[in-house]
């Protein structure tokens, strides 16, 4: 029921923060003020008087302009189209702003999200007969949006009864009715392509299920060493140059989800063309197709208005809950979560809420919390599964990881990829730090491993990060007395963990062959390795000098496999394994064979 | 511009004054103070409602008498009047001409606080711009739309460092060069001074815009001084088609005033006193460099800050650091051993470097020898620092190599001469020079290719 527009006018403006005398107006509910008609919700209700933060910048407006509420909290349209486009925090399609009104973004213009002209062939599912009884979350039928991704019609969730009419197979646009639902109350809902929904509110599921298998990301330090369950969250904190915004460009290009949900939170505008320019022309690995067509961006800079980057995360998992719903796994990543922390912190500030720690109010760590449950794997209302994992950068001021929205996040997520400023510094990347970093979801990953890889892979993994652990207790050794204190044995490990950063650890970005890793080769690559240190500590016992192992050519040429041979090359890499063991077993021959004489 | 003028100032505390009873002023309005002695201020509504409005008073309320103070909106935002005639003239935080010539004439005035540019409207910045020094152009390449900024501290030579990029920054394949938008908040008289004498021997004065603000001029035209610079700069560049380099100095004083007017009025502070929304103040500076699409001029923005207490974790250069597209960082040990350009290469970086190099920008080699002279002075560092403990002739023959290599990397590569612009063919050469003090195979960072056609023993 659509509510009689309700009217006021506005009594004082403080940046973002407007005070308006509006009788009537909800909480939460969604007003324009002004002679530009600028958007805004409302954030708390006193007497007649409400306090509304507003999205747009409120230069030259003044007391006693007009101020009106829509009658609808903030919400977002969803249906076919949105993959593909870019929007900004509230949903606007940026694309057509530029082209409507040029390179800056003007006040008061709020196209519609959604194309109405456009036509879409909607095919209705097989199963529904008029006079079925149907529920919210069913699937009337589907559209193709992109060539990979099938685009199901829902049944808007707060929609149930008994469906009257099913449009048949044909052309439609987004306004057009394409089937008719009488709910219990003998009211009939007229069905169209897409429907709105609020974006502080999360959609309904029948049941939450378990994660079972990892998002594969490509990028071996993620995958083998803390890997992330679909459906799971994580957090990716670093200072700055540390390379949060890479690791998150490479999770968009190269992880087997449906759907990528890129939300530019608070960051640089060129980060965004970056993706917007490069990823039309970058391949799915998965299907082959550009990758735009499984991508979807939000985006907020960091000088666009304060207000907006704050809904602008709620629009993304907002939207990543839609394709859930219908069936998909989603990746969503937010970069940053800090940036909107700090939204939050500027609003309440405005509002002179008490601050508790570093101006950041109280209810900091229970609105993250509410955010990071909207992920998740799920049984949908259409009882498929679907599934979100979410990946929220954070960027702790001085990279500070005991800083409020860091810590809070901790408590929260499940694997946890923490950048390192000195790895950065050596150009070690991805930055990722082995020690900080965590995955509670090792255990489920491991089964997926063992089961479809390798059953080695638990036990390899669990032997490198030993090495990698044994090597840091050996370097500060070395830093203190130097090398020559170290037994031959101890000297191998830290030859070892050499290979294993730059042969495993370190990956570029931009080597077209290492940029992805398929698990096979991730594991090749692992085993390889470990194999060439467990050959080389036998032949330590034996006498060996580690300085003639050290100086293998073999080794330089293991350091490079990562980028020699592709994901598809196995066989060659296969090939390059046996005769790299082949070169140790000659080595240990030849002093098994002196050891015999000696003997 | 309105006539009337209201007497009802009823509080003034710091550089705000509040103005009762005036009704439907606009926010962000203008503001014309005048004293009882006839002086005239000026100021911007930063909060309005009808029974009250406050006044941000860029000279400050000192000397004001509540009694004889007169208000007058000017129901027009904070605006700079712009023609090409800016260039070769000098202004201050409030566009008015410190150079005692007359203002501009023109009808073309716009508001300094330009709306966000549409992410969608940009291009990605790619084309590389040769600074002539080593460090940047080899390791940290700046390109044309980023925004690179040069964290410094107190005594070292970013001035001479950002004078030396301004002179010798062009395409290496173009030979024209850049116009400046000198934007200079809370400097001294030396340091402006130096400025305007570095631009006037290079020949480029003509081609300059000066923003300036002295260390004893009013700390809240620092507010909008940047501002006044970059709208000048947006006008340079997309509306006559220039490549505008804009240089800031010193972004520390910018936010140093912006504490003390959020202090003023009653802010909730973040970190060290400075308001929460310091980061979203910053990035709309910052934002406004880059590259538009079907727009031929660009704004590549090099500010520079003094990091208080040579600490990158202070909040200046730690939000900067999030904003912009890496950071030069300067080095006191450098400085101390007599190096110039002290470049402290490990928290360097830039971060459009990656599609500005390589191939068919610079040479194919580029992207990796970077990657490779990082690698090895950071693992060289680790062992200076082996060696002041255990001694530099407990070193392994392997270890002693570093050594040297960090020796001549910042005696010959770091190290140039203030008038010395090398081209990246020579940057590139002189780095393979010291790279080909290793044997090939502890070279992984650049490939069996490059390898071949440049390492001196290969050779």
């Amino acid at each position: 029921m659509k509510q009689a527009e309700k009217k006021g006018i506005i009594q004082d403006i403080n940046g973002p923060i407007v005070t308006i005398k509006l009788p009537g107006v909800q909480n939460g509910e969604q007003v324009r003020i002004g002679s530009l008609g600028l958007y805004g919700e409302v954030i708390s209700l006193e007497g007649e008087e409400a306090l509304a933060q507003i999205y747009e910048s409120t230069e030259m407006v003044r007391p006693g302009e007009p101020a009106e509420g829509l009658g609808h909290p903030l919400s977002v349209e969803l249906g076919p189209g949105l993959i593909g486009g870019i929007f900004d925090g509230v949903q606007r399609p940026l694309e057509e702003m530029f082209l409507k009104a040029g390179d800056q973004i003007p006040r008061g213009l709020n196209p519609l999200p959604l194309d109405r002209e456009k036509l879409w062939r909607f095919v209705p599912s097989e199963n529904l007969e008029p006079n079925m009884p149907i529920i919210g979350g069913a699937r009337l039928g589907a559209v193709q949006e992109t060539e990979t991704i099938e685009h199901r019609i829902l049944v808007p969730p707060t929609i149930e009864g008994e469906l009257i009419e099913l449009a048949p197979e044909g052309d439609y646009n987004l306004e057009e009715t394409i089937g008719q639902v009488r709910d219990r109350h003998g009211r009939v809902h007229r069905l169209k392509l897409y429907h709105r929904w609020p974006v502080r509110k999360s959609r309904p599921y029948q049941s939450r299920d378990n994660g079972v298998e990892p998002l594969i990301t490509g990028q071996r330090i993620l995958d083998t060493f803390f890997p992330l369950l679909k459906g799971s969250k994580c957090a990716v904190p670093g200072p700055f140059g540390a390379g949060k915004t890479v690791v998150q460009h490479q999770v968009a290009r190269w992880a087997n989800a449906d759907i990528v949900i890129y939300v530019g939170c608070g960051e640089r505008g060129n980060e965004l063309v970056d993706v917007l320019d490069s990823f039309p022309k970058l391949k799915d690995p998965y299907t082959g197709r550009p990758l735009m067509d499984r991508t979807l961006l939000i985006a907020n800079t960091s000088n666009m208005p304060v207000v907006a980057r704050e809904a602008s995360i709620y629009v993304g998992i907002t939207i990543a809950e839609y394709y859930r719903d219908q069936g998909y796994d989603v990746v969503m990543l937010a970069d940053s979560t800090s940036r909107w922390a700090e939204a939050l912190r500027e609003v309440s500030g405005r509002l002179g809420q008490m601050p508790v720690e570093e101006g950041y109010p109280a209810y900091l760590a229970s609105r993250l919390a509410a955010f990071y449950e909207r992920a998740g794997r799920v049984e949908t209302m259409d009882c498929g599964k679907g599934s979100i994992t979410l990946i929220g950068a954070v960027s702790p001021p001085g990279g500070d990881f005991s800083e409020p929205v860091t810590s809070h996040t901790k408590e929260i997520i499940q694997t946890f990829w923490a950048l390192s400023k000195e790895l950065a510094d050596a150009r070690h990347y991805p930055a990722i730090d082995w020690v900080d970093s965590f995955s509670a979801d090792v255990g489920t990953a491991a089964e997926w491993w063992h089961e479809s890889i390798d059953r080695g892979w638990e036990k390899r993994r669990a032997q490198a990060l030993g090495m990698l652990a044994r090597d840091a207790e050996l370097s500060r050794i070395v830093n203190l007395v130097g090398p020559e204190a170290l037994s031959s044995a101890q000297r191998w490990v830290l030859e070892g963990a050499t290979l294993i950063k730059e042969g495993v650890l370190q990956q570029s970005a931009l080597d077209p062959v290492d940029t992805f890793s398929s698990p096979e080769k991730q594991f090749m690559l692992l085993d390889l390795i470990l194999s060439v240190y467990d050959e080389g500590a036998a032949l330590i016992e034996l006498g060996v000098p580690v300085q003639e192992l050290a100086e293998m050519p073999v080794l330089a040429r293991l350091r490079r496999c990562k980028e020699l041979y592709d994901s598809s090359q196995t066989d060659r890499l296969e090939a390059f394994r046996n005769e790299a063991l082949k070169d140790f077993k000659d080595i240990h021959s030849e002093y098994a064979q002196r050891g015999e004489q000696t003997a | 511009m309105s006539a009337k003028e209201y007497r009802t100032a009823s509080a003034a505390r710091g550089g705000l004054l509040t103005v009762a009873n005036v009704p439907n002023i606009a926010f962000g309005d203008r503001v014309r103070i005048r004293d009882h002695q006839g002086n005239t201020r000026n100021g911007q509504v930063i909060r309005t409602s009808n029974e009250e409005v406050l006044v941000q008073v860029f000279e400050g309320t000192a000397e004001l008498d509540l009694e004889s103070t007169w208000v007058r909106f000017l129901d027009e935002p904070v605006e700079i009047a712009l023609s090409p005639e800016i260039l070769g003239r000098v202004f201050n935080g409030l566009g008015e001409p410190r150079d005692f010539r007359p203002p501009i004439v023109s009808n073309l005035r716009r508001s300094i606080s330009a709306a966000a540019f549409n992410p969608a409207a940009r291009t990605y910045p790619k084309e590389f711009i040769q600074t002539g020094i080593s460090t940047i152009d080899g390791l940290n390449s700046l390109v044309r739309g980023q925004k690179l900024p040069i964290f410094s501290a107190s005594g070292l030579p970013h001035n001479r460092l950002a004078a030396q990029i301004v002179r010798q920054a062009k395409l290496p394949d173009d030979d024209s060069r850049f116009s400046v938008v000198f934007a200079a908040m809370g400097v001294s008289y030396t340091d402006a001074r130096f400025f305007q004498e570095a631009f006037a021997s290079s020949g480029v004065l003509g081609n300059v815009v000066m923003f300036v603000n002295m260390a004893d001029d009013p700390p809240v035209e620092r507010l909008t001084l940047p501002r006044m610079a970059l709208t000048a700069a947006e006008y340079l560049a997309f509306d006559l088609d220039r490549h505008v380099l804009v240089v800031m100095t010193d972004m520390t004083h910018y936010a140093e005033a912006l504490r003390e007017v959020a202090t003023a009025k009653g802010d909730v502070p973040a970190r060290k006193g400075y308001p929460g929304y310091l980061y979203s103040d910053l990035a709309e500076i910052y934002e406004r460099s880059g590259r538009i699409k079907d727009r031929h001029g660009s704004i590549t923005l090099v500010p520079v800050l003094s990091m208080p207490s040579d600490d990158i974790t202070h909040p200046i250069p730690d939000l900067t650091g999030y904003i912009t597209e890496g950071q030069i960082v300067l080095s006191r040990e450098l400085n101390n051993q007599g190096i110039y350009p002290p470049v402290h290469i490990s928290p360097s970086l830039s971060r459009l470097m990656k599609d500005g190099i390589g191939k068919d920008f610079t040479r194919e080699d580029h992207p990796h020898v970077s990657n490779q002279l990082y690698a090895l002075y950071a693992r060289a560092l680790e062992t200076r620092n082996l060696a002041s403990i255990i001694g530099a002739d407990e070193l392994s023959a392997r270890d002693r190599r570093y050594l040297e290599f960090a020796d001549a990397f910042e005696q010959r590569f770091v190290r140039q001469r203030e008038d010395e612009d090398r081209s990246i063919e020579e940057t590139l050469n002189l780095a393979w020079d010291l790279l080909s003090a290793f044997p090939p195979q502890a070279l992984t960072r650049v490939n069996e290719t490059e390898i071949a056609k440049y390492h001196e023993q290969s050779a």
